[in-house]
């Protein structure tokens, strides 16, 4: 962390306290998701059509839902920005998805998926919703199978499965390097058989700018088409919102261009609590940005790791090519600083460590902003062949994009945002505090604590798609007296103008500066102060900086073109003004959260080696702040149990 | 690099659309071709211009959002890549780019760079899928699926649905994309129960959406970023055959 400010500090923001509950169930976890569902009430098959579902997103956990809940017959309609539903952003995870079949017979059961789940997430996770989705783990992949997934296979037909980080056992199940892809096609295509059946309408180019809420409850959305801009209320019963996390907030991210935090953040300022908005995961394999054209960061798979060694020059400033630096002027800081884990060292502490390398002048690459992933002894021991046969598409991807033949000279990597544990705050049923607003998938906070581990984020999604939500969902719906609502009511008029004064004075600004200009500053402030290595004064500096750079948008921003056609720069500017906000309570968050635990890193709170260091007896609480409309936003505080396994420091020495 | 561009500007559906010239300097080689078109709407916006509207979402190659004709190529010079993953070193300083939509009857144009893809999505609700509700499913390992057979239905399923197949024939035929979401499914034990009316259905919901036919031209091989093969297509004809043989896909 490089802060050399010495500003006066702002205040710090003051809180007010209240205690919120999980809604979680009594009783062991090993039966609490068989017994809720038991007692959880049902819809009568011939009622259902009469429910009008809206679902906002058609990735693995929205497409997921609005099949299973049009199977149900439900009369679901189902909303997305792409062209497609197809196109969600699920479709880009590369490695796999977890489940504890066990096939390998090597000692995996739920309860170990459960136990690495929460460890892995630094133990800032609900143990009741970690169970559930690893009990949930293995119908996906049954489901997933049936469906038409071409999983990967062994030569006598069965199922293949490789290891991952964080796990001790081999667990995860993979098509090839696109197993976001094939996964999020059966979804796609379960979605397609019911939109054909008529149950589910879809509604693509759609986005959601606003959440109606009557008399307390989620009754509808307001929504922007954006191929004429036109701008309508959509009512029903109850609202989904499946929309992905946040990540580009950081503008540099290896998340989809059109990934955004509109929905949740407009959500959140209807009155959704927002939970741990702070913890991003950086990942610690992606090529490093190579100028001010650059528009997104792309991971390299972090089983790259297996073959290749991290290394620097010892010699900071050394701008020698790889190639000339003789062995003992070279660095490999991770296997010298973790020698147990050594390359294969977690994604936090693999990317801390890089950062460190950068800023202490030994980065290479053309803008010394990398370091180096060296694949030359792999290939001097196994051959070039075998090192193609195992990572020949990532090496050529590396190539397309750097230019640059990675079995000739090394790779250059560096850490980008790639996920966000944080979002929306739900309950043990998936539903926020706003009744009748379920969320899944990444948008909301509930399963992988301060750090996701590799290849639970697919699971999660599918989880909360196929199985949690159609069975929560009903029981909302079968125990609630749901008024009439039509779109005369003063909330849906008042929604509607919302959206439209947003958009009005978006147009209205005609500066001169463009709207990506705006969200690469954001991006640089967030990156620099709430990114990798977090402190104190650098987050009380990005609470000044983020409402002056604001204040600049809304005085200067050029957005051209009219609002009522196809305009993209129109898009990216009522996304941008969301970022504004949620930055500033990721900031906020990372400030109040004096201990470092999982992705979160505050400097101020490590052990003398250099590892996170968590404060269970203050810290062991979810972080959900509700929204005021001023700068200091109310926190509330879940307090977070672990009645199943014990606090425990998370060593990977 | 300095570059001259030649784009097709549109304004919407309704109206015609016309290139317009543009000059570009200061194109860093390592930028991608729409890194390269964002530097251009920069300098379109600073001069208080409309950006050039295009499609584009991942820019890791796996969405199948964007796609341009680039030089009379669909996703441009360079084989198997999209256009999100064609950089600009594949193109020397000076170069003249003509950059255009997909051009298909049944892609209508929306503005500028951008296209009505929905027709694939119909296609695919036709029969796409596998007929399965959540919850149906048996132990995943209860059907042993041979790895000849998983790899063989990996390599059809990895169609991104970007539609340079369709923009790169001549004929504008969709059956690379139908062929291959079919040779998925059908290679595999799940997909037997609905093979052959799954062909009838999705092959005449992409003759209604006005895709032509094929004339075994190979264009839409030679510029797909996935490499599809077009034996999928071979295999399809075959199973089609047999379908109305068996009079399939009545339902």
């Amino acid at each position: 962390m490089s802060v050399t400010t010495t500003q006066t500090m702002t205040e710090a923001p003051t809180f007010v306290e209240a205690t919120l509950d999980g809604r979680v169930p009594s009783g062991p976890v090993q039966t609490m998701w068989e017994r809720t569902k038991f007692e959880m009430k049902l819809i009568n098959p011939s009622n259902r059509r009469k429910f009008k579902i809206i679902i906002v997103g058609s990735g693995l956990a929205g497409g997921a839902a609005a099949a299973t809940l049009g199977e149900q017959g439900y009369n679901v309609e189902c909303y997305a920005y792409q062209d497609s539903p197809r196109r969600a952003h699920s479709v880009a995870a590369q490695g796999g998805i977890n489940a504890a079949k066990n096939y390998r017979n090597d000692g995996d059961s739920v309860y170990r998926l459960f136990y690495d789940t929460v460890k892995g997430g630094d133990f800032r996770a609900r143990e009741a919703n970690v169970y559930r989705l690893a009990e949930v783990s293995n119908a996906i992949i049954d489901q997933c199978v049936a469906q038409g997934v071409p999983f990967a296979r062994e030569y006598g037909g069965m199922l293949d499965n490789r290891s991952f980080g964080g796990a001790q056992v081999a667990r995860t199940f993979y098509a090839r390097g696109q197993t976001g892809q094939q996964l999020l096609l059966g979804a796609y295509q379960a979605l397609a058989r019911q939109i054909a059946a008529g149950t589910v309408k879809m509604f693509t180019r759609t986005e959601m700018l606003d959440l109606i809420v009557i008399n307390g409850r989620a009754r509808g959305i307001v929504v922007r088409d954006m191929r004429t801009g036109e701008i309508t209320p959509r009512l029903a019963d109850v609202v989904v919102l499946g929309t992905g996390g946040y990540s580009n907030v950081f503008y540099l991210s290896t998340n989809a261009k059109g990934c955004n935090g509109t929905a949740i953040w407009r959500a959140h300022k209807r009155g959704a609590y927002f939970a741990n908005p702070c913890f991003t995961q950086i990942h610690p394999t992606c090529i490093p940005p190579v100028g001010e054209h650059q528009s997104k960061l792309t991971l390299m798979s972090e089983s790259l790791r297996n073959d290749g060694r991290i290394w620097v020059p010892k010699q900071p400033g050394d701008t020698r090519p790889a190639d000339q630096i003789p062995e003992n002027e070279r660095y490999y800081y991770l296997e010298e600083m973790y020698p147990s884990y050594g390359n294969l060292a977690p994604r936090d502490i693999s990317s801390r460590a890089a950062k460190r390398q950068v800023d202490s002048g030994r980065g290479v690459g053309p803008l010394r902003n990398g370091v180096y992933l060296d694949f030359a002894d792999a290939i001097k021991r196994l051959g070039e062949k075998v090192i193609r046969d195992r990572y020949g598409n990532l090496f050529d991807m590396y190539e397309n994009i750097t230019g640059e033949n990675a079995y000739k000279t090394p790779m250059r990597i560096y850490p980008a945002p790639h996920y966000t544990m944080g979002g929306l705050w739900v309950d043990y049923y998936l539903m926020s505090n706003i009744p009748g607003l379920f969320v899944i998938g990444e948008a909301n906070f509930s399963d992988h604590g301060a750090n996701r581990l590799g290849a639970s984020a697919l699971m999660q999604g599918l989880a909360d798609g196929y199985f949690v939500l159609p069975a929560t969902l009903p029981n909302y719906l079968a125990s609630t007296r749901l008024e009439k609502v039509d779109e005369n009511a003063d909330a849906v008029k008042e929604a509607v103008a919302n959206v439209q004064n947003i958009t009005q004075r978006l147009m209205n600004t005609k500066g001169t500066k463009s709207v990506d200009h705006y969200h690469r500053e954001l991006g640089k402030i967030i990156w620099e102060y709430s990114g990798m290595g977090r402190t104190a004064e650098g987050l009380q500096k990005a609470l000044q900086l983020i409402p002056e750079l604001e204040a600049e948008f809304w005085e200067n921003v050029r957005v051209t073109g009219t609002a009522n056609e196809l305009n993209q720069e129109l898009e990216k500017a009522g996304r941008l003004v969301d970022y504004f906000e949620l930055g500033r309570l990721m900031c906020i968050d990372g400030l109040n959260r004096n201990e470092s635990c999982g992705g979160h890193f505050r400097e101020e709170y490590q052990t003398e080696e250099g590892e996170a260091q968590r404060n269970d007896a203050e810290y062991a609480y979810v972080a959900a702040w509700e929204y005021t409309g001023d700068d200091r936003p109310l926190l509330h505080k879940e307090p977070l149990k672990f009645e199943t396994i014990k606090l425990a420091t998370r060593s990977y020495k | 690099m300095r570059l001259k561009l030649r784009i097709w500007r549109q304004k919407n559906a309704q109206s015609e659309g016309k290139f317009v010239d543009y000059k570009l300097d200061g194109v860093s080689e390592d930028s991608s071709f729409l890194e390269m078109l964002d530097l251009l709407n920069e300098q379109l916006i600073d001069r208080n211009e409309e950006p050039v509207h295009f499609d584009h979402d991942c820019r890791e190659g796996i969405c199948g959002m964007c796609g341009l004709v680039i030089n009379g190529i669909a996703h441009g010079p360079k084989a198997a890549v999209t256009t999100c993953q064609l950089h600009m070193r594949v193109f020397k300083d000076g170069d003249s780019i003509t950059v255009e939509p997909w051009r298909a009857k049944a892609f209508p144009v929306i503005k500028d760079l951008i296209v009505d893809r929905s027709a694939f999505d119909r296609i695919v609700q036709a029969g796409g899928y596998i007929s399965v509700n959540t919850g149906q499913a048996p132990d995943a390992n209860v059907i042993p699926v041979p790895k000849e057979q998983a790899d063989r239905a990996m390599d059809a399923a990895a169609c991104i649905g970007c539609g340079a197949c369709v923009a790169a024939c001549p004929n504008g035929s969709a059956m690379l994309f139908t062929s291959a979401k079919l040779a998925h499914l059908n290679s595999l034990p799940q997909g037997q129960a609905e093979r052959f009316d799954r062909a009838v259905l999705m092959v005449n919901q992409m003759d209604a959406e006005g895709f032509g036919g094929c004339t075994n031209i190979g264009e839409c091989e030679a510029v797909c970023p996935k490499e599809i093969s077009l034996d999928f297509i071979a295999m399809m004809n075959r199973d089609l055959l047999r379908a109305n043989l068996m009079g399939k896909g009545k339902r």
